[in-house]
């Protein structure tokens, strides 16, 4: 699936790149992420805890940052395993260009999905990369714009849909 | 006059007793004291290269036994295929290995990578997790066409191409097939996609293994069609263990539908694990994992055209086919979309000319393999849609074009073009029985009475035919299958005049207890209540190649026909020693046996207690005992051919098919069992009406399978359908086996789906939409609607 779509940030674009580059940002930013770790050059760890549809699972991936155009441009991509889950990956081109209010944020995004979440979830992954998508630069946005400070979700879960508690069973079931 | 017994009455199952009372037994019911559980670690990735595999922490976890790798199948053999196609140019197909655990590579999602054994089955599961396997993806390939260009990644390296063949049939007739295109007054051209499907039986598969380690004897137990198959494909070419030593079950199966007559490889490592690890191994498929591990059905890209000279009549035929076969071949892949679909190009017409291409192209997607119908299907589907989008392109009715071709009553036996010579039909008889049990003359009414509430309600209709009991092995020895397709049956008469049937077929559903003791009933005379069945074990039916392609009656049915007239005739040389009578005298009526012309006689037990206790016996000229063992090999395929008749209701605004009526007149030849029949015929159409309107299984660009469970996957549901009208009074015997049999267990499925589409089309065209030539299946509200609305 892909989807291209655009955000405005009250901040100039020197703050903005800063941000991107800045993994507690990426932490604040990335819905569900319990941690990430490492550098722009080596890449980053993340873990990050999902739930597409009938599948939740901690995944476990690598980050990275590559064609840097400093101030520009740059992708973000990353791949994470989920292990009986299957798999994700996808990835953001993201353009800087100032303007008068600060700093317009391109972006393109692709994501994939692949094993269990492919096989029982490949109804609603196109709502739900958009919907990560969205949530992702939001939280972005709020990050860098403050002045609250940038707050890690009390629920770490970002619902593909509203899922009764009592289904939980059910789901653990179907992925065992 | 309903009969109560024997042949051609509709005695209730009974093997139903058990299967209604919870008392059947499968093989998931079979625990061996002392078992380990397996579970199948599978590939996320359609394509990848394995770099490494580290199951330490995984057998360091509660309840690990062993975890397997590629590493523990060195030198053991691959999963064989049955069938060696030669293609167009004469050079045998490409036929890659096929590991039984992927060896450093993974080719399609679901490939199984690595096997844990455990204690139980959680334990098994947990420690799954713990495994590390570093996959590097690779660029995977989905699409056929794409598949073949120069530049595809290949999914098999020591593979020239992702081409398995390139098959021409018949190869001779290409050039005037493309003479007669060139001389044609009319062309009609179709390009069509048949659906691939997933086989979803009921119960998904599962093999137990076991090992005597003191004989050396392995056991098998396995969710078969075809249990001596299995056992020779595993014992001979993959474990190399003799027949002797190994013993295959196939205890209660629900369900196969062709996905389980191939030989997979959770069987030959449950086998193999049960003597490495010497206990017990069980692995029981979940339903997801029979969307990811079950040879799937269909998956042909086919462009067809149809020549006809100015009188409407079909000259010539040619189709270009693209045929799936997933990552590896599975048991009979290679002969599916060639012999059991181009030799049935001709279907039910004169055409005079046929050349059918095929090319088998492996992708990174889940092996196919034979799915109800398994090339028929394929075949009809194209024929049947390519005749009526001719008719509507000639302003002919669909009908008058197709009995205008139909092969006439007195044209049979009948040599087609494409090879086989059909023994016997009447087409003609079927379409007016179809027309009239489907009360087309009263369609105008109906139409019109949809119209007034806004439904757009289409008639179309269908013929097929198809190549059943298979099939003489010298034939298929020819066209390169690596097994015969004889039948077998061992009849044992018991003292008291019992009789005990050991079949070389295999019943998992088609009610052959009931069936096959009706014939044996038949012929002695006796109540079928006397005859029992026996089927499913190595260690005591004679080899049999098992049940598929419709073939059990017309090729095990003719092995016990044989086997039993073995039988009467030595029963009636005890009469006639018994009756101090000449044994030409000697007459079998209901099991009673009579020198002709006298009141002399003695009963069915009389005999059969005399050849047991033989006390009063012609000992010096014949052995005691009542037992024999008979192999039928047929001398050609038997030919069913049908009519069917679908109407449909569009809904206008959302695209909704709504099948109304579905009618279906079928020429089996003879009919051991009505009733029986008729379930078969109703569960063909509810699979082939699924195909058309409903079943899709859908991979992404990457090979990921998307249709992987039945959120997604739809099945049909009872209340998908109407009531079907389902008939068999049409029937000209099969004139080449004893019981002049055809063989239904496919046939719904073969000619429901263009009927189908070809009823939605008529619904679309007549409210105006001549525009919408086809729609490829299945044909779902989305699908129609996006067609409505192009």
């Amino acid at each position: 699936m892909q989807l291209t779509d655009q955000r405005d940030i009250k901040a100039p674009p020197a703050t903005v790149w800063a941000a991107i580059l800045d993994p507690d940002m990426l932490k604040a930013a990335v819905p569900g992420c319990e941690s990430v770790v490492g550098s722009v050059e080596d890449g980053f760890e993340a873990v990050v805890v999902q739930k597409v549809g009938p599948v939740k699972a901690r995944f476990t991936g690598m980050v990275k940052l590559s064609d840097i155009v400093p101030g520009e441009s740059l992708t973000i991509s990353g791949e994470g395993k989920g292990g009986p889950a299957g798999f994700a990956k996808g990835g953001a081109k993201v353009r800087f260009e100032a303007i008068p209010e600060g700093t317009r944020l391109s972006y393109e995004v692709e994501a994939n999905v692949g094993g269990k979440l492919a096989q029982l979830g490949s109804r609603i992954i196109d709502g739900f990369a958009k919907k990560m998508a969205d949530e992702f630069f939001e939280r972005f946005q709020q990050a860098v714009e403050g002045p609250q400070e940038p707050d890690t979700p009390p629920e770490p879960v970002a619902e593909g849909e509203a899922a009764p508690e009592q289904k939980k069973g059910w789901i653990k079931r179907l992925l065992g | 006059m309903p009969k109560d017994g024997g042949i051609g009455a509709s005695t209730k199952r009974r093997e139903d007793v058990r299967f209604l009372t919870g008392k059947g037994r499968y093989t998931d019911d079979i625990n061996i004291r002392g078992q380990a559980y397996a579970w199948f670690i599978r590939s996320d990735v359609a394509h990848g290269k394995i770099n490494s595999i580290d199951s330490s922490a995984a057998e360091a976890m509660p309840g690990v036994v062993k975890v397997f790798t590629a590493a523990d199948f060195a030198g053991v053999g691959g999963i064989p295929c049955g069938w060696q196609v030669t293609d167009r140019f004469g050079k045998v197909m490409q036929e890659p290995k096929h590991p039984v655990l992927a060896d450093g590579k993974v080719r399609h999602v679901g490939d199984p990578i690595a096997v844990v054994v455990a204690e139980t089955l959680e334990q098994a599961r947990d420690a799954a997790e713990a495994v590390e396997i570093d996959i590097t993806e690779l660029p995977a390939v989905v699409n056929m066409k794409a598949a073949l260009l120069p530049d595809s990644p290949k999914v098999h390296e020591e593979l020239t191409s992702n081409l398995c063949y390139d098959w021409g049939f018949v190869e001779e007739n290409k050039a005037a097939v493309d003479e007669a295109f060139e001389k044609a007054a009319h062309v009609t051209t179709l390009e069509l996609v048949n659906n691939r499907l997933v086989a979803n039986p009921m119960e998904p598969r599962v093999a137990v293994g076991d090992f005597e380690s003191h004989s050396g004897q392995h056991t098998l137990y396995t969710t078969s069609q075809n249990p001596h198959v299995i056992r020779l494909l595993m014992g001979a070419f993959v474990l190399g263990i003799p027949e002797h030593k190994l013993r295959v079950v196939a205890p209660d199966v629900g369900g196969g539908f062709g996905s389980k007559i191939y030989h997979y490889a959770e069987e030959a490592f449950v086998t193999f694990a049960a003597k490495a690890l010497n206990r017990p191994v069980k692995w029981t498929s979940s339903r997801s994992e029979a969307f990811l591990s079950d040879a799937q059905g269909r998956d042909h890209v086919t462009k067809i055209q149809l020549a006809l000279d100015a009188d409407n009549n079909f000259t010539a035929l040619r189709t270009d086919t693209y045929a799936n076969m997933g990552a590896y071949l599975s048991t009979f892949a290679p002969s599916i979309p060639t012999w059991l679909h181009g030799t049935l190009m001709a279907g039910n017409y004169r055409t005079p000319l046929i050349y059918v291409n095929v090319k088998a192209v492996f992708t990174n997607t889940i092996p196919v393999d034979a799915y109800r119908g398994a090339g028929r299907p394929e075949a009809t589907f194209q024929l049947e849609r390519l005749v009526d989008k001719a008719a509507r392109e000639l302003g002919v009715s669909p009908i008058e074009l197709r009995r205008q071709n139909f092969i006439k009553p007195d044209q049979f036996p009948y040599q087609t073009p494409v090879a086989v010579v059909y023994d016997t039909g009447n087409y003609h008889a079927t379409l007016d029985r179809v027309l009239e049990i489907s009360n087309y003359a009263g369609f105008e009414a109906r139409a019109a009475e949809s119209k007034a509430r806004g439904k757009l309600r289409g008639f179309g209709l269908a013929h097929y035919i198809e190549a059943c009991g298979i099939a003489p092995s010298n034939l298929v020895g020819q066209l390169g299958a690596r097994a015969g397709l004889y039948e077998s049956a061992s009849v044992r008469v018991n003292a008291t005049g019992s009789i005990t049937v050991f079949t070389g077929s295999h019943s998992h559903g088609q009610g052959h207890e009931t069936s096959f003791a009706q014939v044996v009933a038949e012929m002695i005379g006796i109540d079928a209540g006397q005859i029992d069945i026996v089927h499913g074990d190595t260690s005591n039916t004679p080899m049999g190649m098992g049940t598929y392609g419709s073939r059990s009656l017309a090729v095990g049915g003719s092995a016990i026909v044989k086997a039993t007239n073995k039988i009467i005739n030595k029963a009636k040389k005890i009469a006639a020693h018994l009756l101090e009578a000449s044994e030409g005298d000697i007459e079998l009526k209901d099991g009673k046996f009579t020198v002709a012309g006298t009141d002399k006689s003695v009963d069915w037990v009389g005999v059969t207690l005399a050849a047991y206790v033989p006390h009063n016996y012609p000992l010096e000229s014949m052995e005691p005992g009542l037992e024999e063992t008979a192999f039928y090999d047929p001398s050609n395929f038997t030919y069913p051919s049908g009519g069917y008749a679908c109407e449909v209701e569009v809904c206008p605004e959302t695209g909704k098919v709504t099948i109304c009526a579905f009618s279906a007149a079928d020429d089996f030849g003879n009919i051991v069992n009505p009733m029986i029949v008729e379930g078969q015929v109703q569960g063909g159409l509810a699979q082939g009406i699924g195909q058309a309107l409903m079943e899709n299984c859908a991979y992404d660009e990457n090979g990921q399978l998307l249709s992987g469970s039945f959120m997604d996957y739809a099945m049909p549901r009872a209340d998908d359908f109407p009531m079907f009208t389902v008939d068999h009074s049409c029937n000209t015997p099969c004139t080449h086996n004893p019981l002049g049999v055809k063989g239904c267990g496919e046939a719904g499925a073969i000619g429901s789906p263009p009927a189908v589409v070809n009823a939605v089309i008529d619904a679309l065209h007549r409210a105006g939409r001549t525009d919408i030539a086809h729609i490829d299946m299945p044909l779902t509200p989305s699908r129609v609607w996006s067609a409505m609305n192009a």
